[in-house]
């Protein structure tokens, strides 16, 4: 074998190994696991690095593990969407470690969260990162279940009552959306015999059993999406939980299942989709985004503001299915489209993340997230603010940031679909999301009251880390054209152009 | 004819026992017996998908499902022994073996559902 053959198999391994390796090790080390995190961190980040560079030179490529093929082995897959979801998440779980260094450090005051919060972040991206490189449904299913097992463990780490109702309340849903996953799996392997995607999608047709399975799997992703009607576990699960937690809750982990939805929708699956299931999706995504939004409006304190955000801005990603889906899928738009779809869950993700560590700080600062108490504190911490509206400028919308590009992209699409709905959805979407950003960021800006208590002191280093986040979700607005082209790498169809 | 009416009756005491538990998933608002619906589901799911693999009998059964099955059921009792730990947590604090949403009907007797 000559190095460039070899190449890929590392940094495959790297990426998927480095943090399950790093959460063992964290493990034993307890609360100087902040050691390990960076240590990972540096593994993980030579294996994408050289990722990014095969994949930008030599396009996409499969690794059968242990040179076993499918349909009996298991296969890797790695092409620009899984890269561009996989160098996401680092750079949303670098700035999440740097901001978590306090509080779950060794400097930390002695208690549960501090001994497991790092295996449990660690693992955390270790499933994710097996999510975005599998390339068969089996594999999905383990990752999926690593990946909520820690996420339900991350939202009870504080042990308090409330926030173990709510890790159980979202337990159960994850529960049953596994069990209907699971159960989609074993009808597509009756029928079919494998569960490798690229072979899937040569045999998947219109059977009854394909379409119960379908659904099924569609059901079950969708729970643990939080799509609404099945949100209601979310937004107490996300605000309770530790705010670099509740980054990586909101930003990444509905990401997986909706990217494991975008994978059995447009390649595993794509002859399947009906016109009324494809828009049966998209409104129930509409739906989603005008409650959750209606609800964000309603609340009095940060992180639940976030949190109802983030039911909303995860309801527009399934626009995506009526317009790049079915018999729009040999359409020019769809491209457009799918590719609007994946640089909102990106930017998103990003731009989440970032508001959820800016929340956190200013509980560090002032105590407490109940929006009076926020008033004036652009003050004590500029930067802090500065990230925010960064975010809410990428979770809005508008110019130049990567939110931007998303609708831009999925607007021009809707338009020349002739669904213009969707397009007036994304308008909707946008100024409910300037109206309840709005309220903290008018308060932050604000006078502060003559009496109110000086706000504690955060060091500038741990408040330049959702800065990063905030920048990176606008760079992906302004530099759109590189990861633009780079997701489509390997994409099926992707000869078909996007409209511009 | 004995070897698919088998596997036919496996798969269909697999569904009775897919829906049984879904029922009970629904119905009970307690949170030990609705972990408990989710092992009879699980159980239902795994009967099912086993029953698969004997679609050929000159082949023989599939060994790819009973590598799944087992796979499943590793992931099955980690998720299991999470619920059952975060519920004796809550029971702990909230003196409540159900979500706080369910509790006016969480009196000692399940009443009906």
């Amino acid at each position: 074998m000559t190095d460039s053959a070899l190449s890929p198999a590392i940094a495959l391994a790297l990426i998927l190994t480095a943090p399950l390796f790093g959460a063992l090790a964290a493990m034993v080390t307890g609360r100087r696991g902040a050691g390990i995190a960076l240590a990972t961190m540096t593994a993980t980040g030579i294996g994408i690095v050289t990722l990014l560079v095969i994949i930008a030179g030599d396009g996409d490529f499969t690794l059968a593990i242990g040179g076993w093929e499918p349909p009996l082995g298991i296969q890797l897959r790695a092409d620009g969407l899984a890269a561009g979801f996989i160098t996401t998440t680092a750079l949303v779980m670098g700035a999440i470690l740097a901001v978590a260094g306090k509080p779950f450090g060794a400097g930390a005051t002695e208690r549960r969260g501090a001994y497991t919060f790092w295996p449990l972040a660690l693992l955390l991206w270790g499933a994710l990162n097996a999510i975005f490189l599998s390339g068969d449904l089996f594999n999905l299913y383990v990752g999926l279940e690593l990946l909520t097992l820690v996420a339900v463990a991350l939202v009870g780490i504080e042990g308090k009552r409330e926030t173990l109702a709510a890790a159980l309340r979202y337990m159960m849903f994850a529960l049953m959306g596994s069990l209907l996953y699971l159960l989609g799996a074993a009808l597509l392997y009756a029928a079919h015999g494998t569960l490798d995607i690229a072979l899937l999608a040569a045999r998947v047709g219109n059977a009854p059993g394909d379409i119960v399975a379908a659904a099924a799997i569609t059901a079950g992703l969708a729970a643990k999406t939080a799509l609404f009607p099945f949100h209601s576990w979310l937004p107490p699960a996300h605000s309770g939980a530790p705010a670099p937690a509740s980054a990586m809750l909101s930003g990444l982990v509905p990401k997986a299942s909706f990217y494991i939805l975008l994978r059995f929708w447009f390649e595993a699956a794509p002859d399947i989709a009906g016109t009324g299931v494809l828009t049966l999706l998209g409104g129930l995504g509409a739906l989603a985004m005008i409650y959750g939004s209606l609800l964000a409006l309603h609340q009095n304190r940060l992180k639940l503001i976030i949190a109802y955000s983030t039911v909303a801005q995860l309801g527009y990603l399934f626009f995506v299915f009526p317009l790049a889906g079915g018999t729009s899928a040999a359409q020019p738009w769809a491209a457009g489209a799918w590719s609007g779809a994946v640089f909102h869950a990106l930017s998103h993700a990003m731009a989440k993340a970032s508001m959820f560590l800016c929340a956190g700080l200013i509980i560090e600062a002032i105590g407490h997230d109940r929006l009076p108490g926020m008033k004036g504190i652009v003050r004590a911490m500029p930067m802090t603010v500065f990230a925010f509206a960064l975010a809410a400028i990428t979770l809005m919308g508008l110019p130049p940031s990567g939110g931007f590009t998303a609708k831009y992209l999925m607007m021009t699409a809707s338009f020349a679909a002739g669904q213009p709905f969707w397009a007036l959805m994304l308008i909707v979407a946008g100024l409910l999301a300037a109206a309840y950003l709005y309220r903290p960021l008018a308060l932050a800006f604000a006078l502060p009251d003559a009496d109110a208590p000086v706000p504690g002191a955060v060091s500038r280093a741990r408040q330049a880390a959702p800065l990063v986040l905030a920048l990176a979700a606008i760079l992906l607005g302004i530099l759109s054209a590189g990861p633009f082209a780079f997701i489509r790498i390997g994409r099926p169809g992707a000869a078909v152009e996007g409209l511009e | 004819m004995i070897a698919p009416s088998a596997s036919l009756l496996y798969g269909l005491c697999g569904a009775v026992l897919i829906g049984l538990g879904l029922y009970g998933f629904v119905a009970h608002r307690r949170l030990i017996r609705r972990v408990l619906a989710f092992n009879v589901i699980g159980s239902g799911i795994f009967l099912l998908f086993g029953a698969s693999a004997y679609r050929d009998p000159a082949a023989g059964a599939d060994p790819v499902p009973q590598a799944m099955i087992i796979t499943g059921i590793v992931v099955a009792l980690a998720a299991t022994a999470l619920a059952l730990a975060l519920i004796v947590a809550h029971a702990r604090l909230a003196q409540s073996g159900a979500l706080p949403e369910d509790e006016t009907h969480e009196d000692g007797s399940e009443d009906a559902p």
